[in-house]
């Protein structure tokens, strides 16, 4: 069994990157993730020998990223929402590309400079696209400190299996605060790179580049059905979900990342008033876990989507349950934290007359 | 082709047959082994080919394919993997030199450069142009100066000369509207970062002379590890300018050398 430490999420998410054995990070300073970029400055170098770089801007770190995902190797970034904003047309290149990378973002509140304190305002940004054209990133929304741990190796092999880049979608408060978990076991270093990457043309193979660039538009049609079946692939394959007491709710919380935390506090709270609440959470943003929600809406009266944005999630959701049961929203904006009380509030408002 | 080609064609490959003068050992120009066989999209008389060539025959000389990266912007020279026999990668519009970052500092030990063109490299990527050199990472860049967007038709490039008309600057570009032409290469010579930096032409076979030497110096000093080197290429746009290749030489050498004048801004070990 190994020990428990201590640590603050930004930090946690760090140290994992060094231990899946992460070869390159490069970033920008940006409240409240910072410390990803600190830590490894501190860390990385002397233990892995890992490249820790900080760029003059985002633009700069996910072209950083761009050129160095081309050579195979395991490479990461980190920011926060606007500057996730500024990486959007590499993010496009990468995703058409399909060169594995990590991307992290710890959300704040938007819209515009915003605030610091946490949000899942980038929703949307993450999940239906963000850059331009038809792609999908693989995203993960971690609820606790120890998931921002597990989700680097997991989005690391996601990555590479699939070549498509992985974003972790987090948020300021599961950024900034400090829970037990439990690290990993250092893994090594990239020592052989993928057939696809360009680390130098030997005479014994044709030349690989790495490009985005189809100009005939028969061509690019191709690359698109091509990037479409693999995300139907993804969709096959790669959901992952969790269920809190579900099986005999009659309402059910849906709600991502820490909210999801706060949702099981008001399911308690709603069980010892003898309301049936469950909670479900999504772990993979996309692939989406529409049929498994579709399943629970058969045999609840009405689900609660919570979020820390203006109804983002909700949009999925009740595409999802396609009309067999309501669907009620609770948001919090501009770095707001919803609270059990207020969520049992709203549940109560919405399906308790008809329930009871 | 038509008869009196083929004709003419048929003569010449019997006088060559009957002379036996196609022997190895009476080559003396070959194509370089970098440099694949797809027929390049330029325009007649447009220096990009040549400068792709240049870089080719160096990679050829110093036995270095297996070792190199490329980095293609966006801009004409956006195919340039199409051309090359290297692995290369093309970057988004300005960002050649992070993705050249990126690919250096995980291969520090392998030869990358990547080629720009005025836009790319001196507009929309000059943030990413001055840290790449200031940073000093150990890579060249290739700057190919024509003084105008060539790819998009015929914009205003932040290198345009004063009075030089383009699509965007109808009347001739007009100082107190536009600003001036920016001399990037003057700029990121004095960065410490940079090692090397140097201004060249090929539009006649003494500057193409020069050019390659450059090109050469730009892989040779990665060994060295001792920071950037940029190599400018004042080149011209047949196409855009509106000439001919012929006419756009002259013109480039009456109007672009005199304010981008050709030779060494930055020389290894020499006070600059
Ligand atoms: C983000 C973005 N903005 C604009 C463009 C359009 N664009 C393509 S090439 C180019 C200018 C290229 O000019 P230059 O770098 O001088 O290269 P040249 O074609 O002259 O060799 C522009 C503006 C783009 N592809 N991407
Ligand atoms: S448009 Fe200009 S720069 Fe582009 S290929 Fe033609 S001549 Fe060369
Ligand atoms: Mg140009």
């Amino acid at each position: 069994m190994k020990e428990l430490k201590l640590m603050k999420g930004n930090e946690a998410l760090a140290e994992a990157s060094i231990l899946a054995g992460c070869d390159a990070y490069f970033g920008y300073p940006i409240t409240p993730q910072s410390e990803v970029l600190e830590y490894l400055a501190q860390e990385a170098l002397k233990r892995t020998g890992m490249v820790v770089l900080q760029a003059e801007s985002e633009v700069a770190a996910i072209n950083m990223i761009y050129g160095a995902a081309g050579t195979g190797k395991k490479v990461m970034t980190s920011s926060s929402s606007p500057g996730i904003s500024l990486m959007q047309e590499g993010i496009s290149y990468i995703a058409c590309a399909e060169l594995p990378c990590l991307l992290v973002n710890v959300v704040r509140g938007g819209p515009g400079l915003g605030t610091i304190q946490p949000s899942q305002g980038d929703y949307f940004q993450a999940v239906k696209g963000g850059g331009h054209g038809d792609y999908k990133l693989i995203v993960l929304a971690p609820s606790t400190v120890q998931e921002m741990v597990d989700h680097v190796k997991l989005g690391f092999d996601l990555a590479f299996k699939w070549r498509n880049p992985v974003m972790i979608l987090t948020d300021g408060a599961l950024g900034q605060m400090m829970e037990k978990v439990q690290l990993p076991a250092q893994l090594p270093r990239t020592t052989v790179e993928p057939e696809w990457a360009t680390v130098g043309k030997p005479k014994t193979r044709e030349r690989n580049f790495i490009t985005s660039l189809h100009i005939e538009a028969d061509k690019m049609q191709e690359i698109n059905l091509h990037l479409q079946k693999k995300y139907r692939e993804i969709e096959n394959q790669e959901i992952r979900f969790d269920k809190f007491e579900c099986d005999d709710a009659e309402i059910i919380l849906v709600a991502f990342g820490l909210v999801a935390r706060i949702c099981q506090k008001a399911a308690q709270l709603a069980r010892e008033k003898g309301i049936k609440v469950g909670v479900f959470r999504p772990i993979t943003l996309f692939p989406y876990p529409s049929n498994e929600l579709n399943k629970l809406a058969g045999q609840v009266k009405g689900m609660l989507t919570v979020e820390m944005n203006a109804g983002q999630m909700v949009e999925d959701v009740r595409l999802s349950v396609n009309g067999k049961i309501p669907v009620e929203f609770l948001g919090r904006m501009g770095g707001v934290v919803p609270t059990p009380e207020e969520i049992l509030h709203k549940l109560e408002e919405k399906f308790v007359g008809e329930i009871v | 082709m038509n008869e009196k080609t083929m004709t003419e064609e048929q003569h010449f490959s019997e006088v060559i047959a009957e002379e036996n003068i196609c022997v190895n050992e009476n080559l003396v120009f070959e194509k370089p082994e970098t440099l694949l066989d797809t027929p390049m999209h330029y325009c007649p008389g447009c220096g990009h080919g040549v400068a792709h060539r240049l870089i080719a025959e160096v990679i050829d000389e110093l036995g270095i394919q297996d070792k190199t990266i490329g980095v293609a912007p966006v801009g004409c020279s956006v195919f340039m993997y199409n051309y090359m026999n290297i692995d290369m990668t093309e970057a988004p519009h300005g960002r050649a030199s992070a993705a050249a970052t990126g690919i250096k500092r995980v291969l520090p030990d392998k030869y990358v450069f990547s080629y720009q063109g005025d836009g790319d490299l001196a507009a929309i990527g000059t943030g990413e142009t001055i840290h790449t050199c200031n940073r000093g990472e150990n890579i060249l860049i290739v700057f190919i100066n024509n003084g105008i967007y060539g790819m998009t038709g015929g914009q205003m490039a932040p290198t345009t000369l004063v009075g030089m008309k383009s699509t965007t600057t109808p009347f001739g570009r007009d100082v107190a509207i536009m600003g001036n032409p920016l001399k990037i290469t003057d700029l990121v010579a004095q960065l410490p970062g940079v090692y090397y930096a140097t201004r060249c032409a090929v539009n006649n076979h003494v500057n193409v002379r020069k050019a390659k030497k450059a090109i050469m110096n730009g892989f040779k000093y990665q060994d060295l590890k001792k920071g950037l080197s940029f190599v400018e290429i004042v080149s011209n746009c047949p196409s855009n300018w509106k000439m001919t290749p012929v006419e756009s030489n002259k013109w480039m050498e009456e109007n672009m050398l005199p304010f981008y004048p050709l030779g060494d801004l930055k020389v290894p070990g020499k006070e600059n």
